[in-house]
């Protein structure tokens, strides 16, 4: 399966993402293997409210990429439903024209319950896709709200995508969303209030401390149209090469690897935990005891890691 | 994390009545599916591709233009070509009776015609699941 991968087999990789998304038995193995094969790939984020323009923006950019010759790999992030866990994974219709293009490989992933506007299971596809030798992998979030900033810790450029519409320049100036974008595009830009978006969008970045040269540029685009995607284009591999030489990509990298291990050893502690007692069967449990005053809720969780820890230490003597 | 079970639902050929299909893909979304839709128009090729890169377990085909005896063999066809057999395609639509038994002699699994109940299309996913 790994030369495979490695070879960009279709059905290898699209295997290969499967097997990350269903945490399957294999997966950590899988992905230490692929891991000396990745790093070369360039990770491009796209995010930005429901509607906004995202998946035809990233269709018109594929194109832009394909004229290139770079081999592009999509992965379109989409919402699962809180109450069937099922999901409409509908991004990729906007990009279907690339869909017999050997050398566009779009993949669509539900959330499947994970905050933070991608799936848990994206930044294990990117090494896949990485492994497999695109070029360039394009992230595009789930549309989001004021909170979802994930998408800056798996990608090496964020392109954040708004409308006109959403209100005055001090929701520009909020924290979360709007402080996550490298690159600005105010799409549907013949709507009413794209110029005023714009203008709004450029005063609260100029309060920002930075020197003129690495300022973040703020572009108008009509996906649909096509209209201004070549600029964004040009501004993306502009805004690559300021981060490359001033050598904030390859501290972006270093930062993004502090927390995949942090989310490693997270997820690598509850497994372990998991052992020890089966959390879905106790949760019940104890939220009746939290419910009924039996007990107050920090006080539980922590006799019940005190009385994990020592179990682990007792199995430790004994072996 | 258990195994999700991914449909795609794609419209062959030249008709663009699609609310059929986009029923199926929401009843389907309610039932826990995660469902992939690639709107109108697709091509037998485009929609082979999509449903290996997606890495689907199903292929719903929904078509209305009468085409189906030549797209939905077509799809099989292709689908056995790049070795994705274990994929089971199903289609809906206008298909007349007669149409049906030559579908599935040609791999068509299930044919679901208008005013078919939503639980026969769930128990028919279920029932070829691969556990």
């Amino acid at each position: 399966m790994l030369d495979k991968i490695i070879d960009g087999n279709i059905r290898a990789v699209s295997r290969a993402i499967s097997l990350v998304e269903n945490d399957g038995r294999d997966k950590e193995a899988l992905i230490d293997q692929l891991y000396p094969n990745c790093g070369s790939a360039v990770v491009w984020g796209v995010t930005g409210p429901p509607g906004a323009g995202k998946s035809t923006l990233v269709d018109k950019l594929i194109k832009r990429e394909r004229a290139q010759d770079h081999k592009v790999a999509v992965i379109a992030v989409d919402p699962s439903s809180p109450f069937s866990g099922g999901a409409i994974l509908g991004d990729r219709l906007r990009m279907q024209r690339h869909a017999t293009d050997p050398n566009v490989f779009i993949r669509s992933m539900a959330s499947r319950g994970h905050l933070g506007g991608v799936a848990g299971a994206t930044s294990d596809a990117i090494k896949v896709f990485d492994a497999a030798g695109f070029d360039v992998i394009i992230i595009e979030t789930i549309g989001v709200g004021q909170t979802e900033v994930e998408i800056i810790e798996i990608s090496d450029i964020v392109l954040l995508v708004l409308v006109p519409g959403m209100g005055d320049e001090i929701q520009a100036l909020k924290a979360g969303v709007m402080e996550i974008g490298d690159i600005f595009i105010v799409n549907k830009k013949d709507h009413h209030g794209a110029d005023k978006l714009k203008a709004e969008v450029e005063y609260v970045l100029n309060l920002k401390d930075t020197k003129n040269s690495e300022r973040n540029p703020v572009v108008m685009t009509n996906a649909n149209l096509d209209e201004g995607i070549q600029k964004l284009h040009e501004s993306i591999y502009e805004y690559l090469e300021t981060i490359k030489n001033n050598q904030q990509l390859k501290a972006n990298r270093k930062k993004r690897l502090v927390s995949e291990i942090k989310n490693i050893l997270t997820a690598k502690m509850v497994e372990q935990f998991s052992n020890y007692v089966d959390i879905n069967q106790e949760i019940k449990k104890w939220s009746e005891q939290v419910y009924n005053g039996q007990i107050r809720p920090y006080q539980l969780i922590n006799d019940k890691i005190q009385s994990f820890i020592k179990e682990l230490q007792k199995n430790d003597i004994e072996n | 994390m258990a195994k999700n079970t991914r449909i795609l639902m794609a419209k062959p050929g030249l008709d663009g009545h699609d609310r059929g299909a986009k029923y199926i893909a929401r009843a389907l979304k309610d039932h826990g599916y995660e469902v992939i839709y690639t709107g109108i128009r697709q091509t037998p090729e485009s929609i082979v591709q999509t449903a290996l890169q997606e890495d689907v377990d199903f292929v719903g085909l929904s078509l209305l233009s009468g085409a189906h005896n030549e797209l939905f063999p077509k799809i099989v066809e292709l689908l056995r070509e790049n070795e994705a057999e274990d994929i089971t395609v199903f289609g809906g639509g206008v298909i007349p009776e007669q149409d049906i038994p030559v579908l599935k002699e040609k791999g068509i699994k299930a044919v679901f015609t208008p005013g078919t109940p939503i639980d026969e299309v769930v128990e028919f996913i279920e029932e070829h699941t691969k556990k």
